[in-house]
């Protein structure tokens, strides 16, 4: 199953995990499976429309899904996915 | 433009003089360099001290923030003699202390739309470590104007993100995240906390980019986003493309726009005014109704670290992100009176609870640090 990162801020929805195992075959899939073991996520990730929210990126292993299929970006078992939010902290 | 070394400066810079990467040319290049450094903090500390040790000539400073004793547990530059001083007046004493021989330009101002662009064209490169975003894409754009590296790094917690924008024909900030996020969603430094070495290390990351850039040696870490876990102990590299758009010229920053209202924030570092409505309550009161006896519940919605630093006695602890599942424990008829560190999160518990019926709900203004003001002066303020 691939594996999906989660980022610090977002492990509070998460129970804390630094990373969740989730079945599916494109990136939408499994973030959707994400979500569905995980609702509060859902906001967090993304808008009202069902969209990624821009200021959070999603990536296969080190390529931006923006770049790939997006959503439809096919995943196998042995990708990583990385959700990426903007921090802004400097001091 | 400077074309020798003095005999103290060669003394001074001896280790670097003897590599070949950067030798008597390098070292030369380190002191005709102007770099600006946007905030004096956590990253700003470490990058600046480090570039004014390595002899970089000419580094600007914007800061206009004062030290304050919690700013010591992470940025360096500044002691504990310096606790109310300028940031960057104390930065200053501390890289003269370390290095004489360079030049120090302090712009004691917020960055805004109206000088960015005057400060930022005196310099080669930048390097962003300011803590907001409506200050980031002000920095980004400036820098896609003006055609200068931006390097770039964040914190929060224990994870850093660390790049390069603006250099030659790569990305910029916009390229990496096009919007800020609505304000509220990503906590601050001063929200979330940072782990104090955290801005060293990443910090670090940011002044070796900078040396890296001036000497013109190695990889720059562009188009690259450097990711650090500390407490992992992991740095990972992730790819940042250029906008398909913005071939050749950026399509997206044409001027520098109002970035406050860009990333829907009322007023630049001014923490949020709880709005004062009918269903506030002042420190005082609450305190009037715990001697009076009053049949009340005080709830205190931060989270479980924060009420093992200070608590009021009478107050119940249910953190804000646990509060939907545990309304059960609250009853909707009673009084109820929720409080936080400051008072935004607790006017959100506030909103939660009357979205599911309760009628008596009020949030007190200012949280327990507003109690610690006028209340109770033996409460600890963090």
């Amino acid at each position: 199953m691939p594996k999906i990162l989660i980022p610090t801020p977002l492990r509070q929805f998460a129970d804390k995990k630094d990373a969740v195992e989730v079945s599916g075959s494109t990136v939408g899939e499994a973030l959707g499976a994400l979500t569905a073991a995980y609702p509060d996520m859902k906001k967090n990730l993304f808008n009202d429309e069902g969209k990624l929210r821009s200021f959070v990126n999603v990536y296969v292993n080190d390529e931006d899904i923006r770049f790939l299929e997006k959503d439809k970006t096919a995943v196998a078992d042995s990708d990583t996915i990385s959700i990426v939010p903007s921090i802004a902290g400097g001091r | 433009m400077a074309t020798s070394l003095t005999n103290e400066e060669i003394n001074r810079y001896s280790r670097h003089l003897i590599m070949p990467e950067v030798g008597v040319a390098g070292q030369l290049k380190l002191k005709n360099a102007k770099v600006l450094l946007i905030g004096t903090g956590g990253l700003g500390a470490p990058v600046a001290m480090y570039l004014a040790a390595a002899g970089v000539g000419k580094l600007g400073l914007v800061d206009f923030d004062t030290v304050d004793v919690s700013n010591l547990q992470r940025q360096v530059i500044h002691g504990t003699k310096d606790v109310g001083k300028k940031k960057v007046d104390s930065a200053e004493e501390t890289m003269k202390d370390i290095n004489p021989f360079i030049e120090i330009v302090k712009y004691e101002v917020p960055l805004t739309s109206a000088n960015a662009l005057d400060i930022i064209k005196e310099y080669d490169i930048v390097a962003d470590g300011t803590d907001n975003f409506p200050t980031r894409f002000l920095v980004n754009d400036a820098c896609v104007l003006l055609g200068i590296p931006n390097v770039y790094a964040s914190i929060f917690r224990f994870e850093g993100q660390a790049t390069v924008f603006c250099k030659d024909e790569g990305p910029c900030y916009r390229c990496l995240y096009p919007e800020p996020p609505p304000p509220g969603l990503v906590p601050s430094c001063a929200e979330g906390g940072v782990l104090g070495i955290l801005p060293g290390v990443v910090g670090l990351i940011q002044a070796t980019e900078v040396i890296k850039l001036i000497l013109g040696e190695g990889q720059p870490l562009q188009g690259r986003l450097m990711l650090y876990d500390a407490l992992a102990m992991k740095f990972r590299e992730l790819k940042i493309r250029r906008n398909p758009e913005c071939q050749g010229k950026c399509t997206v920053v044409k001027e520098l726009i109002d970035y406050q209202q860009f990333c829907g924030v009322p007023h630049q570092e001014a923490p949020l005014p709880a709005p004062v409505s009918s269903t506030d309550i002042s420190p005082q009161d609450v305190k009037l109704m715990i001697d009076a006896g009053a049949d009340f519940t005080l709830v205190d919605v931060r989270e479980v670290h924060e009420y093992q630093i200070c608590r009021i006695e009478k107050a119940q602890l249910i953190p804000l992100g646990e509060l939907p599942k545990r309304l059960n424990e609250l009853d909707k008829n009673a009084d109820i009176v929720m409080h936080c560190k400051m008072g935004g999160r607790s006017a959100k518990a506030c909103d939660v609870l009357r979205a599911n019926g309760f009628t008596k709900v009020r949030n007190m203004t200012g949280g327990i640090l507003a109690w610690a003001d006028k209340v109770d002066p033996s409460v600890p303020k963090y």
